[in-house]
């Protein structure tokens, strides 16, 4: 659990500064990555530190009022899930939406089915999709990706609030920029993600708002942890080499997105078709949702042969879903929920056939 | 020019392709008529381990060998040194009903406090059985019979003379006996409660025979004894064992021999009538299950036998000179040891008459048996009938605050999350704390990276635990001992008691038969 914390870190502190950075980008001013650093960063930490609280407060309020009900030590378990939550969450997300929907998956997802460890669904996913459903404009469309705007049009101003105000007080003292309220959101700024370009116009309309390196190092808007890709694949790797996530999951599932994406660059029927397969690993979630999701011990497969199984069919099943489903603007959450739902029948084949194998001998 | 290179290169995979295939029907056919027995390459090509892997030690020679690759060695300190103390120093000993599963708790007694017993003498018997007596591995008087929960007997207490005399048994000539008459006489001279069966680890049925005896010449787990040492000098008797042990089976009997360190002894490599498999690997490569498990797995309803080295010394003996033989060295090791050494002593001896005078002192857990299976003991008990080694540890009963956040104190692990892996041979003082609570089953995958067995364990465990006999059975339980998942327990994040669970599943089997 701890090891996940600390591989979480890195695309937690990247997508603090991104948050203001996108917020700046939108108004046009400090267009260089470190051009009012503390600006960037103090607005992003703004937005990130009220999340990260009320994931945690009610998430863990949760778990110690179920501890404290069946008589056990609190465990462990969210103590990744919280972080991870606040990680795929948009910047501007109400915090009463939030606050259900960390109740919901605690409750229903987690508590009911026994507690940590016996969770059908991924707890951070369930916190997500329940909002993807139940709120679906605070969490999709070209409007949420980046904070501080009602709305991301052109001439839409932006207001500060008390703690905006309380930093200016001190850069003031030290002489720095502060921030300033009527902003306005530039010409030709539109908010929208790459994946809601690539669905309108395939990759040249990716390409003629974001350059490949933007997405690559990840100063794009998006979720708040999702965007740098190198960030990712270190923790990943961190993961893997200590062997806390199953380097099977990781494997199959980039392997069953790439070979999908192929067959779907051969059919090329739409726009988004036609995004060369190896692009898919820039935009979009794909990277976090298979490095920190999928590799889920709990509610992945148990055996290995089910881990490759359940790697690729996520692969397969998510960009299935990123690239025909026009209502959802990607696919690795629910393609994540739906293998999680048939782990145990995967791994019930598997053991199906380790048992015949047995009983072959007799 | 480039497009006959196209033709040659399309031909050559082509007759590649063909020879590969014809490569691969023959062993198929091979393996189908049992010609393939001995697990060699029967391939034309190389394996690419042949390639790849570590050459085979020269000692091997021609016989098979198995490269377990799961596994894992804890290093700890105090292996105990090639020093044999010969003088007896325990003067009470003790046979324990509780150290032979399946015997009723308060067996009939054939002695009371205050008589003389000669050694290979029964103390008492089977209620169920009265075939099988339970016999004084030493001469003496019985000084007392200590009783535990609802009187069941916890041990017979002998206090020895100082020269052992024994009975003399009249040995059957095993060439000319039939089997009967040869069970008979281990029966007889309390050799046969030296014996297991598997599945369950029992003691075995005298009317089963079994299909095939295993007898691993290592112990890999930590701190284990030296099995070659034991053997010094009793090349004979272990010859004569394993000729007495083939007229028993209507298989073979099969020795596993450890490829992964010097050469075994010659008391091994040397023995005729014998099937000879190599290991190589780490822990739980000298466990005789896993060598089951890759020689001649347990199929449907067979017994098996396995037998420890002493069991086949004492064997020897008893054939060689008609006497019943219960004698033991026991390693005593463990970092709390002054010097950890061989001592010469008897079956179910006063653990206190061994050690006393080798501990360092202090807070000491005395341990019969090695660190991952061995009982908690202490000075005024007895060893138990198979134990081979006694281990000292500290114990761990303080409490590390944060020791979650801070691994500093180094202890054997076998996680990548510790930098242990970068010193694989450091040696480590470890106490007994178990630095972890319960928790459910979260990380998948860790069992199978120690458990060098096609067994999907962690599955086989939520089967014991939910009854279903027919998936126990299924997934490999009747292949299993404690000893096989005492590693997995050791690694396991989520702290289940395995070996528990598996006798308790191994329990509801052999009730349910």
């Amino acid at each position: 659990m701890f090891q996940v914390m600390i591989a979480l870190q890195l695309c937690l502190i990247f997508g603090t500064y991104n948050i203001g950075h996108q917020h700046f980008i939108a108004m046009g001013q400090y267009g260089g990555f470190l051009e009012g650093f503390h600006l960037k960063f103090f607005h992003g930490l703004i937005k990130i530190l009220p999340i990260f609280l009320v994931v945690h407060a009610v998430g863990l309020g949760i778990e110690i009022l179920f501890a404290a009900k069946k008589g056990h030590a609190v465990e462990e378990g969210f103590l990744v899930s919280g972080p991870l939550i606040t990680l795929i969450m948009p910047p501007d997300i109400p915090l009463w939406i939030l606050a259900v929907a960390v109740a919901f998956a605690v409750i229903i997802g987690k508590e009911a089915f026994g507690g940590t460890g016996m969770n059908i669904w991924n707890v951070a996913l369930l916190a997500r999709v329940f909002i993807f459903f139940a709120y679906p404009t605070t969490i999709s469309g070209d409007n949420v990706w980046v904070s501080g705007f009602e709305q991301v049009a052109a001439g839409v101003t932006t207001e500060y609030g008390w703690a905006h105000s309380l930093f200016n007080i001190l850069f003031g003292w030290m002489g720095l920029d502060t921030f300033a309220s009527g902003g306005a959101v530039v010409d030709g700024f539109t908010g929208a993600t790459p994946l809601a370009l690539a669905y309108q116009g395939g990759w040249e309309a990716v390409t003629s708002v974001y350059s490949t390196s933007q997405m690559w190092w990840g100063t794009i808007p998006g979720s708040i942890g999702e965007t740098s890709k190198p960030l990712i694949i270190l923790g990943a790797l961190f993961l893997m080499f200590r062997g806390i996530a199953s380097w099977r999951i990781i494997v199959g599932a980039v392997l069953g997105t790439f070979v999908m994406g192929m067959i779907m660059n051969a059919w090329g029927a739409t726009p988004f078709m036609t995004v060369p397969w190896y692009y898919h690993a820039w935009i979009g979630s794909m990277l976090f949702a298979i490095a920190f999701m999928a590799t889920d011990p709990v509610t992945a497969t148990a055996t290995n042969r089910g881990k490759w199984i359940y790697g690729i069919l996520i692969g397969v099943i998510g960009l299935i879903i990123r690239i025909l489903n026009p209502a959802y603007p990607e696919g690795w959450m629910l393609a994540i929920l739906f293998l999680n739902t048939f782990s145990a029948l995967i791994d019930h084949y598997v053991y199906e056939g380790n048992m015949k194998k047995r009983l072959r001998r007799a | 020019v480039t497009t006959y290179l196209l033709i040659g290169l399309g031909l050559a995979i082509v007759a590649f392709a063909v020879l590969s295939m014809s490569d691969n029907l023959l062993q198929v056919e091979a393996h189908k008529m049992g010609s393939d027995s001995s697990k060699n390459n029967f391939s034309v090509f190389p394996k690419l381990s042949e390639i790849f892997g570590a050459s085979k030690p020269a000692f091997v020679g021609q016989s098979a060998m198995h490269n377990l690759r799961q596994g894992h060695d804890i290093k700890l300190v105090g292996k105990a040194e090639p020093i044999i103390h010969t003088d007896i120093r325990a003067k009470t000993f003790a046979v324990k009903p509780t150290n032979f599963r399946g015997l009723s708790p308060i067996p009939r007694m054939l002695v009371s406090v205050g008589d003389e017993v000669k050694a290979g003498q029964p103390l008492f018997e089977d209620k169920k059985d009265n075939r099988v007596k339970y016999v004084s591995p030493v001469s003496g008087e019985v000084v007392e019979i200590r009783r535990g929960q609802k009187r069941a007997i916890t041990d017979v207490i002998i206090l020895a003379d100082k020269e052992v005399k024994h009975i003399d048994f009249e040995v059957p000539d095993i060439s000319q006996s039939s089997r009967e008459d040869i069970v008979s006489f281990l029966l007889q001279s309390g050799t046969w409660t030296m014996l297991n069966q598997r599945p369950y680890d029992i003691l075995p049925d005298p009317e089963i025979i079994p299909a095939n005896i295993f007898i691993s010449t290592f112990d890999s787990s930590p701190l284990a004894p030296d099995y070659s040492l034991i053997a010094e000098g009793k090349e004979t008797s272990i010859q004569k064992a394993i000729d007495v042990l083939s007229k028993l089976t209507s298989g073979k009997v099969h020795i596993g021999l450890n490829a992964s360190s010097d050469a075994p002894s010659k008391a091994f490599t040397s023995l005729t009538g014998a099937e000879l498999n190599w290991f190589r690997g780490s822990h739980p490569a000298g466990n005789v299950g896993v060598q089951i498990h890759h020689t001649a797995p347990i199929g449907g309803t067979e017994k098996v036998w396995t037998l420890s080295v002493p069991t086949l010394i004492s064997i020897g003996d008893l054939f060689l000179t008609g006497k019943y033989n219960a004698e033991r060295l026991i390693a005593l090791t463990g970092s709390e040891f002054e010097s950890p050494s061989y001592v010469k002593t008897y079956q179910g001896a006063n653990i206190g008459d061994i050690v006393n005078g080798n501990l360092k002192g202090g807070n000491t857990r005395i341990i019969a048996g090695n660190v991952l299976t061995g009982q908690k003991t202490s000075t005024e008990n007895f060893l138990n009938v198979n134990d081979a080694h006694i281990t000292a540890i500290p114990e761990g009963d303080s409490y590390e605050l944060f020791g979650w956040m801070f691994p500093v104190i180094p202890r054997p692990s076998v996680s990548k999350t510790y930098p242990n892996f970068l010193f694989r041979n450091h040696e480590f003082e470890p106490t007994t704390n178990t630095h972890g609570e319960r928790r459910a089953f979260v990380m998948t995958g860790q069992y199978e990276k120690l458990l060098p067995m096609d067994i999907h364990l962690q599955q086989l465990m939520k089967a014991i635990l939910a009854n279903d006999y027919e998936r126990m059975e299924g997934l490999g339980i009747n292949e299993l001992t404690e000893e096989d998942v005492a590693i997995c327990e050791f690694a396991c994040t989520s702290k289940m008691p395995l070996q528990k669970i598996l006798r308790q599943g191994l329990d509801m089997m052999r009730e349910q038969g």
